[in-house]
């Protein structure tokens, strides 16, 4: 056979990824793209552009603004929506905060209450088909949920009643209320998703790089220094070179310690590393056994 | 042996393989995924102290490896596996998609799942035991998915005092098993999942074995022509009109190339009207390709404007399937709450449409076991195999399954729950 028909695996991936938004796009009526700013949904919204050119993304992304960001990602967020010519939906946890829909959970962190937030804009907008960046790679609970994940009228995920998902046969039918999480990238790990930020030259936000912050450790993971994280106790802020492998919440993700400071660094670290990305930089994945999953149920991402 | 690293600069030519594995934890199987994570190096250390400090807790005597794909609460607390679970690991060679099935027996749904995607199977026995119930029909569902590769590993090798004559004995029960379901390429390795005997590198303690090691059959295995090449096949998905003052009068058809190879200037038809064009070009993000085949995302333009919309399909006038609205197929049932019926209505999809279908017939339940075939059968409960004939509402653009997996397999769904209830694999479309 001509060495010709080879395709590369990031290739297969990328053709996958494109399958499964077009389908969506031709079977459900008002899907939305989940934009954090972060690395996997920045590939997610590279793809949304290739699957759909010459013509424009059929579909609007949607933050869920938690109020504790990270300066540089919204900067990031904004000029990319400006430059796609897309509409931005934000769902706002400190508006949700006061309007009374959700109150501030005790230890500060606002990944729970997000929830509810998500849902009310997704019943608001009447969404039904919600990008999703997650990857199976990431966790135990992830690892077994679909590429198109049904949810009832709460938002929630029943891990038993899944729907079997055969060749490349999706089946996004669902009744009103209902919805369908997609998500494009089930099959990436972090290590592709890296690969093809370089090959397709993508621009991510600064934090993902090295950089010196003002850190303190904690629970042993760097937290920076900022509006949301001070120091309690005996914690000592120190400088360090460090970056971050995942973007979430800026009150509970942290850095890693890392002097790579250019995409071709990161992708030799992220093949060198023996922790998940999750496992090294999430607080809230730390609270329980099944935390993940837990939060799904209710409806999380 | 090479050692498995993840040097950067080699993993951007790699290809993919995706394979299922099937057995239960006492067959070890949970142990040899582990052992695979372990020795490519793709074993966190997190989630490996995490797995431990379960165990632990649970008074596990050894650390259950089980728990690194057992993610769900109640799976952790009844000790059982009850979905497909996606690992991943990679070698400088390959990018490799694990789709783990649990394997008792009332999760046959969950093997043809993880099956139907499969460029490989990988079938697991304890060399102890032998050939079971179970390995058979793990075989069939194999044979049945048409999955290209099989792989049969006689695993606790250490446990029969590394006998070549235990180990050749169920290999060739085995292979004569598999004769009769024409499995199209079958390798045996024995091995030991625990103590990693030609897992990754060859074992010291059968120097009688001479084949490779089950890492090095699973990077070196050719799968490359397992894909047709020779029927041109493109389900349209979308059709693609921006509506834009810098980009006028575009109009694309954009999918997934199913199998063949299409090329500008090809003659091609478009089915179910019959009408013929030729390919203007083939677009994509980054820039129009002077070839598509699959599993590439493409969009196609032709040279005349023809009414094309989703679900149609594009072929070569003298190398097209069927248009058919009378299938003969096999299935198998996945659903619970209601079983298959003569006289049963369903929603279809096959390829990029969406037809209704009523169950005219059903000839016979399959005995995955013993493959005997039940004629008196009046439905199909969960997990059930038969053969039926169905009756559409609009024709399929259809291949026999057996010669192409994109354009010959189906699902139904009930159209009051939404459920996906059933695979269905083509056998003759008239």
């Amino acid at each position: 056979m001509p060495p010709a028909y080879r395709v590369s695996h990031l290739a297969a991936l990328e053709a996958e990824s494109i399958f499964v938004m077009r389908e969506v796009v031709a079977e459900l009526e008002r899907p939305v793209l989940l934009f954090s700013g972060g690395k996997d949904s920045i590939v997610m919204l590279r793809l949304a552009e290739k699957a759909f050119a010459p013509a424009r993304i059929p579909f609007p992304v949607m933050h869920v603004d938690t109020g504790h960001n990270f300066p540089e990602v919204l900067q990031y967020r904004d000029r990319r929506v400006a430059e796609l010519g897309l509409q931005l939906v934000v769902a706002s946890v400190p508006e949700a905060l006061e309007s009374g829909l959700v109150v501030e959970s005790g230890d500060g962190t606002r990944n729970r209450i997000q929830t509810p937030v998500l849902l009310d804009a997704v019943e608001k907008y009447r969404f039904d088909a919600l990008f999703g960046g997650a990857r199976r790679d990431e966790e135990k609970a992830r690892a077994k949920e679909r590429v198109f994940s049904f949810r009832d009228e709460f938002g929630q995920w029943d891990p038993k009643n899944q729907r079997p998902e055969l060749w490349g046969l999706y089946n996004g039918r669902h009744h009103a209320g209902e919805s369908i999480r997609v998500f494009p990238l089930s099959n990436w790990t972090e290590l592709d998703v890296w690969h093809y930020i370089a090959q397709e030259g993508l621009d991510l936000p600064s934090i993902y790089y090295a950089h010196e912050r003002q850190v303190i450790s904690r629970d042993g993971m760097l937290y920076a220094v900022n509006q949301f994280i001070q120091p309690r106790g005996t914690e000592q802020p120190f400088t360090a070179k460090v970056r971050y492998r995942t973007v979430g919440d800026a009150s509970c993700t942290a850095a890693v310690e890392s002097s790579a400071d250019t995409v071709e660094k990161v992708i030799d670290e992220v093949a060198a590393t023996r922790i998940t990305e999750r496992g090294a930089t999430r607080g809230d994945d730390r609270v329980s056994e099944a935390a993940m999953e837990d939060r799904k149920r209710e409806g999380y991402f | 042996m090479s050692t498995p690293t993840l040097a950067a600069p080699e993993q951007r030519a790699m290809d993919l393989l995706r394979f299922a594995t099937a057995g239960s934890v006492d067959d070890g199987k949970s142990t040899l995924i582990g052992r695979l994570l372990y020795d490519t190096k793709s074993l966190f250390t997190d989630q490996l102290a995490a797995v431990e400090a379960v165990s632990a807790a649970r008074g596990d005597e050894y650390t259950n490896l089980a728990l690194l794909t057992d993610g769900l609460r109640a799976e952790r607390e009844q000790g059982i596996t009850i979905d497909v679970a996606y690992r991943y690991f990679a070698t400088p060679r390959r990018k490799f998609i694990i789709a783990d099935t649990p394997g008792h027996i009332q999760y046959t749904r969950n093997m043809v799942t993880g099956a139907s995607t499969a460029d490989l199977a990988l079938i697991l026995v304890d060399a102890r035991k032998g050939l079971v119930e179970q390995s058979r029909r793990h075989a069939f569902l194999c044979s049945l998915l048409r999955v290209p590769h099989l792989v049969l590993c006689v695993n606790k090798m250490d446990l029969v005092d590394w006998s070549q004559e235990v180990f050749e004995r169920i290999a060739d029960e085995f292979t004569a098993f598999a004769a009769k379901l024409e499995a199209p390429d079958l390798t045996v390795v024995p091995i030991s999942a625990l103590k990693g005997d030609n897992i990754a590198t060859r074992s010291e303690n059968m120097p009688w074995y001479e084949g490779p090691s089950l890492l090095h059959h699973l990077e070196h295995v050719h799968i490359a022509s397992d894909r047709n090449l020779v029927d041109v096949r493109f389900p349209v998905q979308y059709v693609i009109r921006p509506q834009s003052t810098t980009v006028t009068d575009y109009r694309g058809y954009a999918g997934q190339v199913a199998s063949g190879v299409l090329k500008p200037g090809d003659e091609v038809m478009v089915l179910p009207s019959g009408l013929t064009s030729r390919i203007a070009a083939i677009d994509t993000a980054d820039g129009p390709v002077a070839e598509a085949f699959p599993p590439m995302s493409v969009t196609v333009r032709l040279e005349d404007e023809i009414d094309i919309s989703r679900g149609d399909l594009i072929c070569r006038p003298n190398n097209a399937p069927a248009v058919a609205q009378d299938i003969e197929a096999m299935i198998c049932w996945m659903d619970e709450s209601r079983p298959l019926r003569v006289g049963g209505k369903y929603a279809l999809k096959h390829t990029t449409r969406s037809v209704r279908t009523v169950v005219r017939d059903l000839h016979y339940r399959l005995d995955v076991n013993s493959l005997h075939r039940d004629e008196e059968a009046v439905e199909l409960k969960l997990n059930e195999i038969g053969r039926l004939r169905l009756r559409t509402t609009a024709p399929l653009l259809a291949d026999e399954y057996r010669r192409n997996r994109t354009t010959g397999g189906f699902i139904l769904i009930d159209e009051s729950s939404n459920r996906t209830v059933a695979a269905g694999m083509i056998v003759e479309a008239s």
